[in-house]
This record gives C-alpha cells, sequence and structure tokens, in this order.
C-alpha cells in the first residue's frame, strides 16, 4: 500500500481523473448551470487541449531538469488525453445532436471548426492505438515518425477552438501562445536555450 | 390584427413553481406595495422589487417559461464580460439611478426622458415572448413593458426619420467588460421604422413580475422578439432617428457574419454554424427554429419581396 502510494504514476492518475470527477459532482448537485450540454462540451474540450499541451510540455520539461524518468509518465497523459477528446466527441455525437447521422455528416461537411475537430480526433487515433510497448517494438522508428502527428493534433485543436468562438479570441490565443512556446522549445535553438538554463541553474546529479 | 394563438392550455396551467414562490413573497409584503400602490409610486427602483399594477396581456404562450434563475445566469451582455455567467456575477456595478434616455435626431419633439418619468409613460403590461439567441440556444420570457411605438409617437418623427438607432450605456467604471476592445463601445443596434413601430416590439422594464435584472438590461431595454437576441439592444440611453441604416456593433465587428436585419431564419445558417435547429434551455433534445422565430404570421409581411439570404 504504501509503496502503491508513493509510485508517482498512482497521484497522476487519480490527478487526471479530477475533470470528469468535477463534471459527475457538478452534474449530481445541479451544478452545470443552464445549458449543461454546453458545459460539458466545454469542459471536455478544454480539458483536452490541456492534456495535449501538457503531454507536449513532458520533453521540453526532460530537457531543462535533466530527469529522463519524466517520460514515463508521457503515455498515461496521453491516453488521459485521447480520453477526454472521446468524451468530448461523443458528448458532440450523443448529448448534442442525439446520433443524428444526416445532421452529424452534414455539420462535418459544412462546418470548418467541426471539420477540423474531427480531424484531430481521427489522427489521436491511431496514437493511443499505438500505445503500448508491443506496438513500440514492432514499429521501431516509424513509431517516432507516426507519433509526431500529435504536433499537428495540437494545431487543428487550438484552430478548432478559435474558429468557433463568438468573438472573444482571448482564450484560443492563451492556448495558441502555450503551444507556440512548446514547439519552439523543440527548435534546435530551443534545446540549445534548455540545455544552457538547466546547466546553469540545476546542479548536476550524481 | 389577432395577435392571440388559441390554444389548450391556459397559461395559469403552465405556472412554473418558482412564479408560486413568488406570489407567496409577493402576499407576504402586500402591506408594503399596497402602501405605494395607493401613493401612486413605482415601489422601489432595486432589481428584484416587484413592479406595481402590470396589465395581463394577449401576448401569451402555450410554450413552458423559463426558469428565473437560467434567464438571470445563462446571459449574453458583453458590457459585463463574454462568459455566459460574467453578466449575473459582474453587473452589480451598474447604477440605474439616476438614469435618462434621449430621444433625439430626426424628430419634432426630442426629449430627455428621467426613467422614473418613462415608467409611467404607458401603462405595463406583461408579454411572454420566445428569445432565439444567435448562438443556438432559446428561451421563452415574460417581459414587462410597453410597445415602443408609445415612445415614437410621442416624439413624432420628421419624414427623414426611415430608421431608429439605439446606444447603450458606455461607462467602463460601470461596466467592468467595456475596459476590453471585444467589440466597440458603446453598443449600438437599429431597427427600420416599420420595424421599430411594429406592435410586437417592446421597450421592457422588467421580467418575470419584477425589475428587470441589471444582467437583463436594467433600467430599459429593448426586446424584438423576431430577431436574435443581440438586436434587443440592453441598457439603452440614446434612441436616435436617423435617415440612413446605422452601423451597428456586431456589423461592425464581423461584416460578414452579422447583418442589420438578424431576422430569425432557419433557412440562413451562420456562416460558422446552422440556425436550422436550437437548444430550448431545460430541455434536452433540440427543437427546430421556427421562420421569425414564430412571428411569421405577424412580422413577414414587412420583408415581403427582400432576399433573406442577402439580407441576413
Amino acid at each position: 500500500m504504501a509503496a502503491t502510494l508513493r509510485n508517482p504514476k498512482v497521484w497522476i492518475f487519480g490527478l487526471c481523473l479530477f475533470p470528469l470527477a468535477r463534471l459527475i459532482v457538478l452534474g449530481g448537485s445541479g451544478g452545470l448551470g443552464a445549458n449543461p450540454i454546453e458545459f460539458i462540451t466545454h469542459s471536455t474540450g478544454t480539458w483536452t487541449l490541456i492534456g495535449l499541451m501538457v503531454t507536449l510540455s513532458v520533453t521540453p520539461l526532460r530537457r531543462l531538469t535533466g530527469r529522463a524518468e519524466l517520460v514515463r509518465y508521457r503515455r498515461m497523459l496521453g491516453l488521459f488525453t485521447f480520453f477526454y477528446a472521446s468524451l468530448h466527441f461523443v458528448t458532440y455525437v450523443w448529448l448534442d445532436q442525439f446520433f443524428d447521422p444526416a445532421a452529424i455528416a452534414k455539420d462535418i461537411i459544412k462546418r470548418p471548426f467541426i471539420t477540423i475537430g474531427f480531424a484531430a480526433f481521427v489522427l489521436l487515433i491511431p496514437l493511443a492505438a499505438t500505445s503500448t510497448h508491443a506496438m513500440m517494438r514492432r514499429l521501431g522508428r516509424r513509431w517516432q515518425q507516426l507519433h509526431r502527428l500529435v504536433y499537428l493534433v495540437a494545431i487543428l485543436g487550438v484552430i478548432h477552438y478559435m474558429w468557433l468562438v463568438k468573438k472573444d479570441l482571448t482564450q484560443p490565443l492563451i492556448y495558441g501562445a502555450v503551444l507556440a512556446l512548446l514547439m519552439i522549445m523543440r527548435l534546435p535553438w530551443g534545446v540549445m536555450l534548455l540545455q544552457s538554463v538547466r546547466s546553469r541553474f540545476v546542479p548536476a546529479r550524481f | 390584427m389577432l395577435i392571440r394563438k388559441p390554444g389548450d392550455i391556459l397559461p395559469s396551467d403552465i405556472t412554473p413553481p418558482e412564479i408560486y414562490r413568488e406570489r407567496r413573497r409577493f402576499m407576504r409584503g402586500i402591506g408594503a406595495l399596497a402602501a405605494g400602490a395607493v401613493l401612486g409610486a413605482v415601489p422601489d427602483a432595486q432589481a428584484g422589487a416587484k413592479l406595481a399594477g402590470i396589465r395581463a396581456s394577449t401576448y401569451r404562450l402555450d410554450d413552458e417559461k423559463t426558469s428565473f434563475k437560467d434567464a438571470t445566469t445563462y446571459n449574453n451582455f458583453y458590457e459585463f464580460g463574454t462568459g455566459k455567467a460574467d453578466p449575473a456575477a459582474n453587473a452589480g456595478s451598474l447604477k440605474t439611478r439616476p438614469w435618462t434616455v434621449t430621444v433625439e435626431g430626426e424628430v419634432s419633439h426630442p426629449k430627455t426622458y428621467d426613467i422614473d418619468a418613462l415608467l409611467k409613460l404607458a401603462p405595463l403590461e406583461e408579454r411572454v415572448y420566445r428569445l432565439r439567441c444567435v448562438e443556438g440556444w432559446s428561451m421563452v420570457i415574460p417581459w414587462v413593458g410597453f410597445p415602443l411605438h408609445e415612445i415614437i409617437r410621442r416624439a413624432a418623427p420628421t419624414g427623414n426619420a426611415r430608421y431608429v438607432e439605439f446606444v447603450t450605456l458606455n461607462d467602463p467604471r460601470q461596466m467592468p467588460g467595456q475596459r476590453s476592445r471585444v467589440l466597440d463601445w458603446p453598443y449600438v443596434e437599429g431597427l427600420r421604422m416599420d420595424e421599430a413601430m411594429h406592435p410586437l416590439t417592446l421597450l421592457a422594464v422588467g421580467m418575470y413580475g419584477e425589475v428587470l435584472p441589471n444582467q437583463n438590461g436594467a433600467p430599459i431595454r429593448l426586446v424584438v422578439p423576431w430577431k436574435y437576441g443581440f438586436k434587443s439592444a440592453k441598457s439603452i440611453v440614446r434612441i436616435r432617428f436617423v435617415e440612413k441604416q446605422p452601423l451597428t456593433a456586431w456589423m461592425r465587428a464581423t461584416p460578414s457574419e452579422y447583418g442589420f436585419y438578424s431576422n430569425v431564419n432557419p433557412e440562413v445558417d451562420h456562416p460558422r454554424w446552422s440556425q436550422a435547429r436550437e437548444r430550448r434551455i431545460g430541455e434536452f433534445f433540440k427543437r427546430e427554429t421556427l421562420m421569425f422565430n414564430g412571428y411569421g404570421s405577424q412580422v413577414a409581411q414587412m420583408y415581403r419581396g427582400m432576399d433573406l439570404k442577402k439580407y441576413f
């Protein structure tokens, strides 16, 4: 038991369940407001974006701190992102459109923000499906190439948000800025910056 | 013109429980209110106070009314922030007394009304209207007010008056959302003269029998039930009669998405989303959006011969 509690994975797992638990508690207490379906749609969408950003920050954080073991939590963060993306998609198909295939097909073709969001969700599926150790071994170098799709998914996710708001772009632009920063930190210049910061402030570990 | 839509269900049959509760509260406070009524005073300027002497009107709906809580906590009023809960959270800083409304422009009798004089301009009546937001949700709200034509008639517009422009208060100290440049303040809306004169067009000073809450556009707002909600300007300080079509706040912000007319129309989509259906607040299933929000028999003739895809 004590060993289990010392495992950071357990804590991260619990933390990742917080957005779902919050929705359940609010739903049970009538706290989802006048338009509960809109609340759930926005909430699951927001947490998908946050999940993408957190997952994409693992590598820069690893370079900044020199803690290689951080990569061990990346898969769980990625799978939780896919979990919230799925909830977001199911909320749209079930609660919002109530399984109306004609309306959904028309939406996906006609509404650019739905098209983009749907594309991002579809692109996440192969990433989730190939997240196992066995698939990593089987795909070898191609696994990494495939998983670079997550950059595209994150960009599509931010555009999806940007195109759906009526007027106030503040929130989508914040996600866009965070994503831009995380991408810059992957460029050679950004990697050098992270390493020089580490050598200056983080003492070498023996 | 026959406005009443006959139905099997009497309005009294569908009164939601919160109205009953309000009635009980009303009974408890009846002494104080009766004293006010005898003196002919408007009981209290503050939101939540009962409005006295409201006439029942023939403008009724069989639709179930939206709950008072939903109608006062889920609002679009960018002057107090762009989130739906922002107006209820931030509108406390709005001072509705003293307040004046200036009627000016192409009129023979321009005048600046004090809000308390305006409340007595015409008998107050209750009208239950559908409200359809351009975002795809809708409500059913019992407004209290009088037709806009009551003011127009007294102002006596000149032959040059072809449009009416409505301007909302512009004061970032009272309206913190105006510190953000999300729209070009002040908020401006407009109607064509025949739309402004239409008997459905209401100047509302209350809802659910009470003084209008700040987040719903106190102390006085427009209600144009066959148009998308943003046409119904809130917290109005200026009504100006003009010759040229006013440039409204939303037309200035995104001309490709918001036109001058903005009539509810399930066949003309918003460029980014469908307007065919709507979610009535409080309901699970979406419902079909009605042409002119269900007021077509009363307003469609004003747009005869117009291409509504062009004049969206």
